[in-house]
């Protein structure tokens, strides 16, 4: 489903990402651990096309498809979704609004017909009750006033609607207590655990992995995986740390 | 007054300052619209400016003793645009603007207000914003007066304005006139862009660049018009605008 081959790139004139390779085909979750600045959220975000990511070698194919030539609202219509460890609040909007336009801008791309308000609201109603989320709050302003555990609850609720087929998920783990990080496993599951789907999950932490079984766990130290393995290698790491186990 | 007689303001008419007067001589003098509301009574005024040629409105209000004003502007004439509005507000009268201005082009387009708190307890509230683009112009000018003896005055005036372009420009100034003690006033300004990080949110979750900032927009704009009696005109007028500057 996705093949990122010798990727590197730069922000700002500083390289980030220094040749990283990785395949993700559909029906497996990865999991994406390593230091501070190893490059795990540039990468995160070089994959959604976030302006000022500048990919200076290497490629990407998302079903075959060249994703770095698409703009970001593209990668998004051709299923791609990008949790944000910062979701960003915009004032005045609701996330009602937001979303369908989104949605029905998504299906547009896709040659869909889109979705009315009843069964957008019908839709959003079991998404948000899978993220145990109240409506209300879907509601008010997008991320406006959230907590940053209700932030990312929200992010699922988003994932939930747009039902991608690939989700980036940079540190949705982080501001989560235990209560909600279960909530929010559970919903990464019960959304992304299919056959057609994928998951490329970035966290510092084993804990969220407890929830979210891994398949296959990657290091990324220095802008590039430096060890791959199965979900045990995420308890090594987290008994022994990076240093120990990448070195 | 002989309107005719009038003279076309100059640069040095602090209230003209930033005028197309070129254009303002085609359609100088402008015409005055009076608005008086009786003791305790409301009334309610909309004004979509969106027009192809200049225009100049003036709008002279008085407000009796407890009556109540709401007025809210669209200004987005597609040549030169100006509303003036003086306000004279009576003891315990209410009034509230909610003023959008949206710009392209060469657009110049001003609100310039008056408002004066001539008697004790009134209150004022004016909400204003700018959307600007390519090399546009638009311009809030607004004074508060607060008389002497007009206690317990409470005057807001929110003003801001949104940068599309480093083209465009946009030109705020509220000011307040106080002779009387007991007062509240309050006046705020600010001049930005969209927040990128905001727009490649909106993106990444399937909006086109230009929905993304049609929203962002629409939500920077709304508060001019929540509330309002014609919200929904001012608002489809709004979106119409916006949608020839996206």
């Amino acid at each position: 489903m996705l093949q990122i081959d010798n990727l590197s790139n730069e922000i700002a004139g500083k390289a980030i990402l220094k040749g990283l390779s990785l395949t993700v085909n559909a029906g497996e979750i990865h999991a994406i651990m390593g230091p501070n600045g190893a490059g795990k959220s540039t990468l995160a975000y070089t994959l959604g096309g976030r302006p000022g990511y500048e990919v200076t070698g290497g490629s990407v194919a998302f079903d075959g498809a060249d994703l770095l030539a698409m703009e970001p609202h593209e990668r998004a219509a051709a299923g791609l979704f990008l949790g944000f460890q910062y979701p960003v609040e915009i004032p005045g909007v609701s996330n009602v609004q937001f979303l369908r336009e989104a949605l029905n801008a998504q299906r547009k791309g896709r040659g869909e017909a889109p979705l009315s308000g009843g069964e957008f609201l019908k839709l959003a109603k079991e998404k948000a009750g899978l993220l145990r989320m109240d409506m209300d709050m879907l509601k008010r302003p997008v991320n406006v006033g959230f907590s940053g555990g209700e932030k990312k609850r929200a992010e699922m609720v988003q994932m939930g609607i747009l039902d991608p087929r690939l989700a980036i998920l940079d540190e949705t783990d982080s501001g989560l207590d235990i209560d909600a990080l279960r909530i929010c496993g559970e919903g990464i599951n019960a959304i992304m655990r299919k056959p057609n789907k994928a998951v490329l999950l970035i966290t510092h932490y084993q804990r969220l992995l407890d929830y979210v079984k891994p398949d296959f766990v990657h290091v990324l130290a220095g802008g590039r995986i430096v060890k791959s393995g199965g979900p045990e290698l995420a308890l090594e790491l987290e008994q022994h740390g990076y240093e120990a186990v990448a070195a | 007054m002989n309107a005719a007689a009038l003279p076309l303001p100059t640069r040095k008419d602090e209230g003209y300052r930033y005028a197309d007067l070129a254009a303002l001589e085609t359609v100088w003098p402008a015409a005055v619209q009076v608005v008086r509301v009786p003791a305790g009574e409301s009334a309610a005024l909309s004004l979509i400016a969106d027009g192809n040629g200049p225009e100049a409105r003036e709008i002279a209000v008085t407000l009796e003793d407890g009556a109540t004003f709401d007025l809210r502007l669209l200004n987005a004439g597609a040549a030169y645009g100006r509303i003036g509005v003086t306000v004279t507000l009576g003891k315990g009268a209410d009034f509230t603007l909610g003023a959008a201005q949206l710009g392209g082009g060469a657009q110049t387009l001003e609100v310039v207000t008056e408002v004066t708190h001539a008697h004790p307890d009134a209150q004022s509230r004016q909400i204003v914003r700018s959307v600007l683009g390519g090399h546009a112009t638009g311009t809030y000018l607004g004074r508060v007066a607060v008389a002497r003896g007009a206690i317990g005055t409470d005057a807001e005036q929110s003003v801001r304005a949104m940068l599309l372009d480093r083209t465009a420009t946009a030109n705020a100034r509220p000011e307040l006139e106080i002779f009387a003690d007991d007062v509240k006033c309050a006046h705020g300004c600010a001049v930005g862009e969209l927040d990128a990080q905001g727009l490649f949110y909106l993106q990444s979750r399937g909006l086109p660049p230009a929905e993304a900032k049609k929203l962002m927009l629409q939500a920077f704009i709304a508060e001019a018009f929540v509330g309002a009696a014609d919200e929904d005109a001012l608002t489809q007028a709004a979106l119409k605008a916006l949608e020839g500057l996206l």
